[in-house]
């Protein structure tokens, strides 16, 4: 039995879905962890799901990330166990200096829910292994601050060591102004850390995970997660 | 009218003035006086001007609401009884929905105003021990487009209509309940007065029903949620006002919002109502603290005693007055099992929310408020809450408009009248508005805004619901009842087409100031056409809200009775679109299609091209509509539908483009239709209700033809889908093809508002 801890913040909304959602796999079990909560032993993968974990009326995921919790977040990634942040999970992540870069307001400044298309950019991640390269998946967005933002430096290190796992495009795969719904730079919708076992994007894959839903894409990337705890495979061998 | 009253002045004498500035007349102040056997102070003045108020009381509209149908085999609440009426849908759940306004506070304050509207009627759901599911939202501005309008409107229309979406997607999205549909149109007559109309559905089990009750003798009284500050005071009244160009000076009457906080008392209060603590429960909305206290006595036959001492503040120096009256947000009044006090107070601490012991039930049918020693408010509470004045207010007499002269309006040429009815913002496609909104959060969304009707699958439950707004002004203008009739009926068929079968409706009540008898002619007549519906599509209505004194200067909206119908699907493969799905479907018209039925009155043709509200609005033969959509629902449980679309607003042709631009590049479609010796424009654009446009597999349209005909219904094969490259081609008659690329109607139908929203933020 795979078990997962969704993380939930006061103001977690995508919280119960992300549980539901992880559930309809088989041999998973993931259970709510309350966010004063300060250990997160026994869980094998973590996800810090969508939300507005305190109102973020100051910037998305700064106040979260002094949650109790997010210290066993911090040890968990350390100690190299899938972590998992969607959206606002990904902006606390960021927020919390696990991923780098940060989260702005979108291009067109209005909050944007729409089904987008995304590349996967490289195999090499327990998040994608199971997906191959230039492989385009369809799953949506929901965020007013999702514009993803890094210095130079930062980007350009991001790209070399292939930290980059999703990439928004259109139909076909091919990365456009057009296709990118945010103004993210590079067109990035989710990252990795340098170990290659925290993942933070602004999609929401839970919210494909049911053909009556519109989508399975979202099923890709779990299964990915799944299958290389059930092999046993350390996270951070999946490295390039 | 206008008298400034400095309301921090704790001893502010009563007199004339300050009962006229209440909004209270001489009679009314009589009343009072009797009921307490003596001169009220100045706070048990502001608490029986709020509770007396149109908005809380009802006390021009009770007598036509009583005409509404109320019970039903499924009804588990009934409307007025509690803060929302509660349906039983099986298995032993159930669903809790209500349509609420926030007119007046949008107009000056778009959007705080509309994301406390969100707040407002969420917490009416919850209340009722229901996890929210869903919103909807009817809304109302003045034109956005338009070469003869001054620029100057079309940008304060503009804002009206970004703020008021901002409003909704701020509190909705952050709060976490999905925004899944709803209707928009626009129009003249809502020029500084649009119109917010929210709709929540929660999901319960039967007993998780909460009461807002306060029985007990004992038991204690808890404050919890948001600490009352100043804002919004007196709202309630502000609402039962005409809206002026002296109302901008209103704006402390509009709340503002906290989505963060009313999310912490959402799941506070439904971890709370698990744990079978809880006595009553009741939000405090309009008139705040005042309402939730003389109210759950008022239910509880008993009394309530509370010290304003003990209420959580946000600012010093607060009088009783304003704490009575604030309108601050988020907010609840619970009563507990005394001896449970504990668990109350444990809950709300694990959600970091203020929660305070302010008082108890008694057992002398008093509202009893004291500041520490003092009381400062002595009043039974039964007066209070149920027995405001009622009045029958004078009614104008029916008057029925002529029908159109035909010869009076010029011919349009159909390849251009076309796009351009897909593009008046009324018809064109919404998803500027709709993306904005979190319209997939609760992973339940399973047709998304833009077809008929919004369809929802409740994981919990394992239900499959579906629900609508409606309401076409400009048929409930010219002839209120008729176009109250339509109202209900093109919900319940938007429910139908979506494979839905009707359960409850809640209805929103817009309209001008009652005084004028024929604002109050238009009301009581569009009552009368919503409960004639409804008794003949045998649904209850649940409950609602009456949103009056809808004004500007140049007069009263449009009567605008927005009716939100909710319905269930028994199956997933029940649920069906309005796209088609395969090109060489068949594709049928169902429904009355005659010479008499094709004519332009009252149809969005003659008003957006023509720019003429004009005609007889058409007849509606309700016992056919409620024969033609239970077939429809039939042939859908039987597998034989692909896709049903509604015609409305736009006629005929309209719904041709809308069935096209389905997902993805769409698809063509080949029409032809009979010309019954009229004009093209009129076959084309004509609004005769009752009509729906179906698309069926080849192999299973003679059997849809069979079935509807031999239950005598009128059916015509008109054409077949096609691929989308072929376009979609009418042919009226034996008269040339008129052809339309799908890629040119899109264009029309998706870029008439995100054009004009994008150019007015330059």
């Amino acid at each position: 039995m795979i078990r997962c801890a969704v993380v939930q913040f006061p103001g977690s909304n995508c919280d119960r879905d992300c549980v539901a959602a992880l559930e309809s796999f088989d041999g998973v079990a993931a259970r709510l962890v309350w966010h004063k909560e300060t250990s997160l032993s026994g869980y094998d993968v973590i996800v810090l799901p969508g939300g507005f974990s305190y109102g973020d009326y100051l910037r998305c995921g700064a106040i979260a990330r002094f949650s109790p919790v997010m210290h066993a977040v911090r040890q968990a990634a350390h100690n190299g166990r899938p972590v998992l942040g969607i959206c606002n999970g990904f902006q606390i992540l960021c927020e919390a200096g696990l991923l780098p870069g940060a989260l702005v307001r979108n291009r067109s400044l209005n909050f944007i829910c729409r089904h987008i298309h995304l590349r996967v950019e490289t195999s090499a991640s327990l998040f994608t292994h199971g997906i191959s390269r230039g492989a385009v998946l369809q799953i949506p967005i929901a965020h007013g601050e999702g514009c993803y933002f890094a210095d130079a430096d930062t980007l350009a290190r991001l790209n070399e060591n292939q930290q980059i796992l999703f990439r928004y495009c259109d139909s076909s795969g091919a990365v456009t102004p057009d296709s990118n719904p945010n103004g993210s730079l590079e067109s990035v919708a989710g990252i990795c850390n340098e170990k290659r076992n925290v993942l933070g994007m602004m999609p929401h894959p839970e919210r494909v995970c049911d053909p009556l839903l519109g989508g399975t894409d979202g099923r890709r990337i779990f299964d990915s997660v799944f299958a290389s705890l059930a092999s046993g495979a350390d996270p951070s061998a999946t490295a390039l | 009218m206008n008298t400034p009253i400095d309301l921090s002045r704790q001893n502010l004498p009563v007199t004339p003035q300050t009962v006229a500035a209440h909004g209270l007349t001489p009679e009314e102040y009589e009343m009072i006086r009797r009921i307490l056997g003596r001169e009220p102070n100045i706070t048990e003045l502001g608490i029986f001007s709020v509770m007396w108020s149109e908005h809380c009381s009802y006390k021009n509209t009770r007598p036509e609401l009583k005409k509404f149908p109320t019970n039903g085999p499924a009804v588990l609440v009934k409307a007025g009884e509690e803060n929302a009426g509660v349906i039983d849908i099986g298995d032993g759940w159930a669903v809790a929905f209500k349509i609420e306004s926030h007119n007046h506070p949008s107009a000056i304050e778009p959007f705080q105003g509309a994301a406390t509207g969100v707040g407002g009627i969420l917490r009416d759901i919850f209340t009722m021990g229901a996890r929210p599911l869903f919103l909807l939202n009817s809304l109302r501005f003045g034109p956005i487009t338009g070469d003869n309008i001054d620029t100057a409107r079309l940008v304060r229309n503009r804002a009206l209509l970004r703020g008021v979406v901002a409003g909704i997607s701020h509190y909705g999205n952050c709060i976490g309940v999905p925004t899944i549909g709803g209707e928009i149109a626009f129009d003249d007559s809502y020029e500084g007065n649009p119109l917010v109309n929210v709709m929540c559905l929660g999901l319960l089990r039967h007993d998780q029903i909460a009461r807002g009750t306060a029985a007990g003798l004992g038991n204690p009284v808890f404050y919890v949620g948001a600490e009352t500050g100043r804002d919004g005071l007196a709202g309630a009244a502000f609402a039962s006002r005409d809206l002026t160009e002296e109302s901008k000076k209103d704006r402390p009457a509009v709340q503002v919002g906290d989505p963060f906080r009313e999310k912490l008392l959402l799941e506070a209060c439904l971890e709370l109502l698990a744990t079978d603590t809880v006595a009553g429960i009741q939000d405090m909305g309009a008139a705040g603290l005042t309402c939730s206290t003389c109210e759950t006595a008022s239910r509880g036959g008993s009394g309530i005693e509370i010290d304003l001492e003990k209420v959580p503040k946000r600012e010093p120096g607060m009088t009783p007055y304003e704490i009575m009256l604030s309108e601050s947000q988020e907010r609840m009044l619970i009563i507990a099992k005394k001896g449970r006090e504990e668990e109350v107070l444990r809950i709300f601490e694990k959600w970091d929310l203020p929660c305070a012991l302010i008082g108890f039930v008694t057992d002398d049918g008093i509202m009893r408020v004291r500041c520490g020693s003092v009381v400062v408010s002595e009043i039974p509470a039964r007066a209070l809450a149920d027995d405001a004045p009622v009045y029958y207010r004078e009614a104008a007499a029916i008057v029925t408009p002529p029908a159109l002269d035909i010869g009076s309006v010029p011919f349009l040429d159909p390849c251009l009248a076309l796009p351009e009815l897909l593009a008046q913002p009324t018809i064109a496609s919404k998803r500027w508005v709709w993306e904005q909104y979190d319209y997939m959060v609760g992973t339940g969304t399973v047709v998304p805004p833009g077809s008929d009707a919004a369809v929802f699958r409740a994981k919990e439950a394992n239900k499959i619901l579906a629900a609508t707004t409606d309401c076409n002004a400009l048929f409930c203008r010219l002839d209120p009842r008729e176009g109250a009739r339509h109202a209900v009926a093109e919900a319940c068929r938007n429910l139908s087409c979506s494979g839905a079968e009707p359960l409850g409706l809640t209805d929103n009540l817009n309209f001008g100031n009652p005084y004028r008898p024929e604002n109050f002619r238009d009301l009581r007549e569009a009552v009368v056409g919503i409960a004639e519906a409804c008794r003949e599509f045998n649904i209850p209505v649940t409950g609602g809200n009456v949103s009056l004194y809808n004004q500007n200067p140049a007069g009263a909206i449009d009567s605008t009775p927005t009716v939100c119908v909710v319905g269930l699907i028994e199956r997933n493969q029940d649920i069906t679109t309005q796209f088609f799905k395969i090109p060489g479907d068949v594709i049928f018209l169902l429904g009355p299609n005659s010479a008499e039925q094709s004519s332009l009155d009252a149809s969005h043709y003659l008003l957006t091209l023509h720019g003429r509200k004009e005609g007889l609005v058409p007849r509606l033969n309700l016992q056919l509509e409620v024969h033609l959509q239970t077939a429809l629902r039939n042939l859908i449980r039987a597998g034989l539908i692909a896709s049903a679309h509604d015609i409305s607003e736009g006629g005929i042709a309209v719904a041709l483009a809308e069935c096209c631009l389905g997902p993805g590049s769409g698809l063509g479609a080949e029409i032809a239709l009979d010309t019954h010796d009229r004009r093209t424009d009129e076959i084309l654009f004509n609004e005769a209700p009752s009509r729906v446009i179906l698309s069926t597999p080849r192999g299973s349209a003679q059997a849809v033809e069979n079935l509807l005909t031999w239950r005598g219904l009128p059916v015509r094969r008109i054409g077949r889908v096609l691929p989308s490259r072929e376009g979609l081609m009418i042919r009226v008659g034996t008269k040339s093809q008129i052809i339309f690329p799908i890629d040119a109607l899109r264009d029309a139908y998706e870029a008439a508002i995100p054009s004009v929203m994008k150019s007015c933020r330059d």
